[in-house]
């Protein structure tokens, strides 16, 4: 895996905006804790201190689910800087999820 | 597959313990037996536009405002406006049935180029919608519509697999009906949808078809499985109308029609005379001829009767407009204008080619549903065939002729034909009443001839009548038969005419001769007086003689003994010979 260089990076990451990031996970399953910890890790090497994670668990909130338009889980939702991303999966395939988020341009 | 024996049937028998959910489509709940198996999850497949949404949401906004199962319509492909609009068409307001907490509406609308997988995922927050939903309204009935853009959105396609078999399992343990909607595949493996999986774990599959032939539409439906039950395994026309979708099952020609004893005239008497009384009341009648013969004069005769009686009559034209009709009626001595006032009679006009063939069919039952019609012509059915394969047009009028009956409406079809065609004897057999028009062209004019071909349950005429349009409609004038073969027109007319002159001349030969043989009887009979006169004077002569004579010998007897006594003569004298 090849390790992210941030500071030769011009990406969205770089411009020093708040982030405003949702997960949706179902209740404390595996997958969705797994998904937490590895969006909170890019988020620490990439964005440190300009973020903020909402975590909704859909089974006790459904409705808001479905009025962001969530039907799988995890999903993780970018809601700033737009335009909205959404990156579904555990994000265990760290490429796509820096990818996903726009946190750093494809591998040259 | 199941039951392909059964090729047509309308009340399918229902396995045991297999309870149906009323779709509320026309013809659909016919050829199922019912309807769509109680919780279970029903596929719909079909290409884009075949109409699966629409059959959707039918099938919830029917159990809403029929059958008082609320329902829950998740939709992958429109925004929740669309939707309304689509329920809309079909005459409902969406947002009634929402407010009044009958539906719920779940529209997402999925960008794959939004979503990026990143790994492992499931459809949690799906069912946790669901349930949701379901549980906010009590839910029996749910559409998914269309699973083909869960497919595509979401990358990972063994996830989805799983997922959707899961989601079918759950909805069965709910004990939901669903109707799943699916694109029908295009893999050329034989399978229904694009993935292939979920005719394998539904339990009915319905597939529809849009098939385009010489430019003209025609919408299919066929249910290709339905576990635990019979089904039709016919493919069904159906249509998309203002009313709905509507399911014609053709087979459903099932005879179950109540038959009248009642007469119903043609108006036109002779005609009826024909018929043994006129048509019997909810019959159907076929009229078919060549161009010209006058099948839509006697169309007009039918619907105008109809109306003269207080009834409703329809009056579909497929090759010429209303006003043109009305006009040519006119001149034939036909006012159908007043009834068209009245409100009595609908007359609807459209060229075949402006539609499809099951828009046709959506227009007349519309039409029917309207107007409620007791008589009904149909003018022109063969001009359906502009280009249209003859059986597909064949099938079309039967499911016409089908609904007109089923609906015991007394109808007249016209049909362009020459004798007996192919096509014309397809329909004929649905048909109780069968006319032919034609034409025979001698001496340079062209005159119209009527026959009856079959008249089911009434003695009819086996004659030939001659159809003359008149300036006060049309009659029907015995045709001179005779050693010159069957004439007509200006030949019988010739020909009677000559058969006037020739009686005339009979009648007058004849009474001269009587005239004459009178005059001689009556001389006879004065003769005979004479004769007679003659003959009595000539007895009384006769008699006066003889009497004379006997006085004469008497006279002569006395001389002679006087005579004798005087010579003193021997007796002998008496006796003897004289000397």
């Amino acid at each position: 895996m090849s390790k992210p260089h941030p500071a030769n990076d011009s990406t969205a990451a770089d411009t020093g905006e708040q982030w405003d990031l949702v997960v949706y996970v179902t209740d404390a399953s595996p997958k969705g804790q797994q998904a937490i910890a590895n969006l909170r890790r890019a988020c620490e090497e990439h964005l440190a201190g300009r973020y903020k994670i909402e975590i909704v668990d859909v089974l006790t909130n459904p409705r808001r689910a479905a009025a962001d338009q969530i039907l799988a889980a995890p999903t993780v939702v970018r809601r700033f800087p737009t335009p909205i991303r959404k990156l579904v999966g555990d994000l265990s395939d760290s490429d796509r999820l820096l990818l996903g988020l726009e946190l750093r341009r494809s591998a040259s | 597959m199941d039951s392909t024996m059964l090729t047509s049937l309308t009340d399918a028998p229902v396995g045991p313990g297999l309870e149906k959910v009323p779709t509320g489509i026309q013809g659909l709940d016919q050829i199922t037996g019912g309807g769509l198996p109680r919780g279970r999850v029903t596929l719909v497949a079909g290409s884009a536009g075949a109409g699966k949404t629409l059959l959707g949401l039918n099938f919830l906004v029917a159990g809403a405002r029929q059958y008082g199962e609320p329902g829950v319509i998740m939709t992958f492909e429109e925004s929740a406006a669309k939707v309304a609009l689509n329920v809309r068409s079909l005459g409902f307001d969406l947002d009634e049935l929402q407010r009044s907490g009958m539906l719920v509406v779940l529209a997402f609308q999925l960008d794959p180029s939004e979503i990026v997988n990143t790994g492992e995922f499931d459809f949690q927050p799906l069912f946790a919608i669901l349930e949701d939903a379901i549980k906010q309204v009590g839910a029996k009935r749910v559409l998914l519509d269309t699973i083909e853009v869960i497919f595509g959105a979401f990358g990972d396609k063994a996830i989805v697999r799983s997922e959707l078999i899961r989601l079918v399992r759950w909805l069965d343990d709910r004990g939901i009906t669903a109707v799943l909607t699916g694109e029908r595949g295009d893999r050329g493996d034989g399978s229904l949808t694009r993935h292939g999986i979920e005719e394998y774990v539904t339990d009915c599959v319905i597939v529809l078809d849009h098939r385009v032939t010489a430019e003209i539409s025609t919408r299919r439906l066929r249910v290709v499985k339905y576990r635990g039950s019979a089904h039709g395994t016919n493919e069904y026309p159906f249509l998309i109308s203002a009313h709905g979708f509507t399911v014609l099952p053709i087979t459903s020609v099932a005879l179950d029609y109540a038959a009248s004893e009642e007469r119903v005239s043609t108006g036109i008497l002779r005609l009826d005379h024909m018929l043994g009384g006129g048509m019997f009341r909810g019959s159907t009648l076929m009229v078919s001829g060549t161009a010209g013969t006058g099948k839509t004069s006697l169309g007009a005769h039918v619907v105008n009767s109809a109306c003269a009686r207080g009834e409703h009559a329809l009056m579909v034209l497929l090759e010429e407009s209303p006003d043109q009709v009305l006009r040519n009626m006119r001149s034939v001595g036909l006012d159908l204008r007043p009834w068209v006032e009245a409100g009595l009679l609908r007359i609807w006009a459209a060229r075949p080619s402006a539609f499809g063939l099951e828009t046709h069919l959506a227009i007349l039952a519309g039409l029917i549903e309207d107007e409620k019609p007791s008589v009904a012509v149909l003018d022109g059915i063969a001009s359906l065939s502009n280009g249209v394969l003859t059986t597909e047009v064949t099938s079309i009028v039967a499911r016409q002729i089908d609904l007109l009956k089923s609906r015991g409406i007394t109808s007249m079809v016209t049909a362009l034909g020459k004798g007996e065609d192919v096509s014309t004897v397809a329909v004929s057999a649905m048909v109780d009443t069968w006319l032919q028009l034609g034409n025979i062209e001698a001496n340079g004019e062209r005159n119209r001839l009527l026959f009856v071909l079959k008249s089911r349950g009434t003695s009819h005429s086996n004659q030939v009548r001659e159809f003359v349009l008149t300036d006060h409609g049309v009659e029907l004038v015995d045709v001179y038969v005779g050693a010159a073969g069957v004439l007509a027109g200006s030949a019988r007319v010739t020909q009677l005419a000559a058969e006037r002159d020739e009686d005339l001349r009979i009648a007058e030969e004849l009474a001269g001769r009587r005239r004459e043989l009178n005059r001689s009887v009556i001389e006879r009979e004065a003769h005979l007086v004479a004769l007679q006169d003659q003959l009595d004077a000539e007895r009384t002569e006769i008699q006066r003689i003889d009497l004379r004579a006997g006085h004469q010998v008497a006279d002569t007897q006395a001389d002679r003994s006087e005579m004798a006594a005087r010579r003193w003569a021997d007796d002998t004298i008496h006796n003897g010979e004289p000397r």
